[in-house]
């Protein structure tokens, strides 16, 4: 089982899609506005990714070398069409929260770039989870951009989710009188967080190495 | 954590050379294998498309009629407006390049309203889809943005649904005016001299939404009796 626990730790912290491999930073700075739009896009995402490493391990041995990747786009595409005609059927109030985001899944390069670097050469169970977990890590990430963004840049939060649950209304965290910052919405204000997230990640990361080097040092005076 | 067990995806795949005789044989099945995998999957896209067809249309519709009863209540009229439409070839005073409907709204037979699709092409982010409820005396009812790109938080609030304040958002100040009440010169934002108001520091929405709104309501106004009179699923022409 420790296959699938490595999977969890890569995909959420060691190599998240955003933080870790710095993947798929258009829809990323685009659409975090606010955090229904990040967290519904980041599910839908998830949900792509998890079949389309599904469908590219069941099929790898079919597959040429030489061909990969224009087979990966093709699977990857199909899917996309598949969540979008159904989403917009049977789903069809998130569908015009997230409109034009999802066809633009297809873009989004963490989706190649699993399909590519894992499902192409695991089995299929494995891939499947790694591509869920993958599209998780990137839903927390894409939340947080969501959630700061959307607290600096109107004061509220949970703005937009009148269109997926009728009735209720945005909590609104600032005083109503808050003039917004404009900065916080725009791409610009995008880059700012992502930045310091990354830079954060990065601080947690060197302070648990170092912690584990002063054990080493430890360990080694001891003996 | 070992790290033999996540494959490095920048490491070499042994491809062995293709023999000079064997191209054309490797090619044509290189293709045969994509023109399959192109099959199958739009096969998998078609099978979504028809099985998701009736349910889409469904919900358009459904849309559609949601959208006008925000302009017009469905109190007003009595008649199945979307089957009483005339189609308009694309109109450049209404701001579409694209051929649009006119629904008529009659009360026991007596036009009440039509609804008129409008597009203002000159908002801070492209083009802003308008909706139109102009009355058979030739005044705006209700007017409502259908789809637009505006910057959110700030231009945004041309959109009721997204406009801060909920007790008498912005678009409503155009709510039963007509051109008997503002001179058509009026019908500006303040900052350009007219009568209606806009955000400060986010006038460029309002302006492209107030200048589109004087057009459509002007065009339709001169032609309405026309309009009114044609059969339904009628085609319209100048």
């Amino acid at each position: 089982m420790s296959v699938y626990r490595d999977i969890t730790y890569n995909s959420l912290w060691k190599q998240n899609p955003i933080l870790g491999q710095v993947l798929g930073l258009c829809p990323t700075l685009a659409i975090t506005t606010s955090f229904i739009n990040s967290f519904s896009l980041g599910l839908a995402t998830t949900f792509v990714m998890a079949m389309s490493n599904f469908a590219v391990s069941a099929l790898r041995s079919f597959i040429p070398f030489e061909i990969r990747i224009p087979v990966f786009i093709l699977i990857i595409a199909a899917l996309v069409t598949v969540v979008d005609l159904a989403m917009n059927a049977w789903l069809h109030d998130i569908y015009l929260v997230l409109g034009i985001f999802i066809p633009l899944i297809v873009t989004n390069c963490i989706v190649l770039a699993r399909v590519e670097a894992y499902a192409a050469k695991n089995p299929v169970l494995a891939s499947t989870w790694d591509g869920a977990m993958m599209g998780i890590g990137l839903t927390l990430v894409l939340a947080v951009l969501g959630i700061v963004r959307e607290l600096f840049g109107q004061g509220t939060l949970l703005s937009g989710i009148e269109m997926i649950i009728p009735g209720t209304e945005a909590i609104r965290l600032l005083p109503e009188d808050y003039p917004g910052f404009l900065v916080a919405v725009l791409p610009p204000g995008a880059f700012f967080v992502l930045g310091l997230l990354i830079a954060g990640r990065n601080w947690l990361d060197a302070r648990a190495n170092e912690k584990a080097r002063q054990h080493l040092l430890q360990a080694q005076a001891h003996a | 954590m070992s790290e033999d067990r996540v494959p490095d995806p920048l490491a070499p795949i042994e491809v062995p050379p293709p023999a000079e005789a064997s191209v054309v044989r490797i090619s044509s099945r290189t293709a045969t294998i994509l023109l399959l995998f192109t099959l199958t999957f739009t096969a998998l896209m078609a099978a979504t498309y028809f099985a998701t067809k009736p349910a889409i249309e469904a919900s358009a519709r459904a849309e559609k009629m949601k959208l006008i009863g925000e302009v017009l209540p469905k109190s007003g009229y009595d008649n199945d407006l979307l089957a009483d439409g005339v189609s308009l070839p694309p109109m450049p005073a209404l701001g579409l390049d694209d051929v649009s409907t006119v629904y008529r709204a009659r009360k026991d037979g007596t036009p009440v309203a039509m609804v008129v699709e409008a597009a203002a092409p000159d908002g801070y982010s492209g083009r802003i889809g308008l909706l139109l409820a102009i009355g058979a005396d030739g005044r705006l009812l209700a007017m409502r943005v259908t789809d637009h790109r505006e910057t959110p938080g700030l231009g945004d609030y041309i959109d009721p649904k997204k406009d801060k304040n909920k007790t008498s958002p912005w678009i409503g100040q155009f709510d039963r005016k007509g051109f008997e009440d503002i001179n058509p010169e009026q019908w500006k934002v303040k900052k350009d001299g007219g009568m209606f108001d806009a955000h400060v520091g986010a006038t460029i929405s309002a302006r492209a939404v107030t200048n589109a709104s004087g057009r459509a309501l002007a065009w339709a106004g001169e032609r309405r009796e026309k309009l009114f009179a044609l059969p339904a699923a009628a085609k319209f022409e100048e």
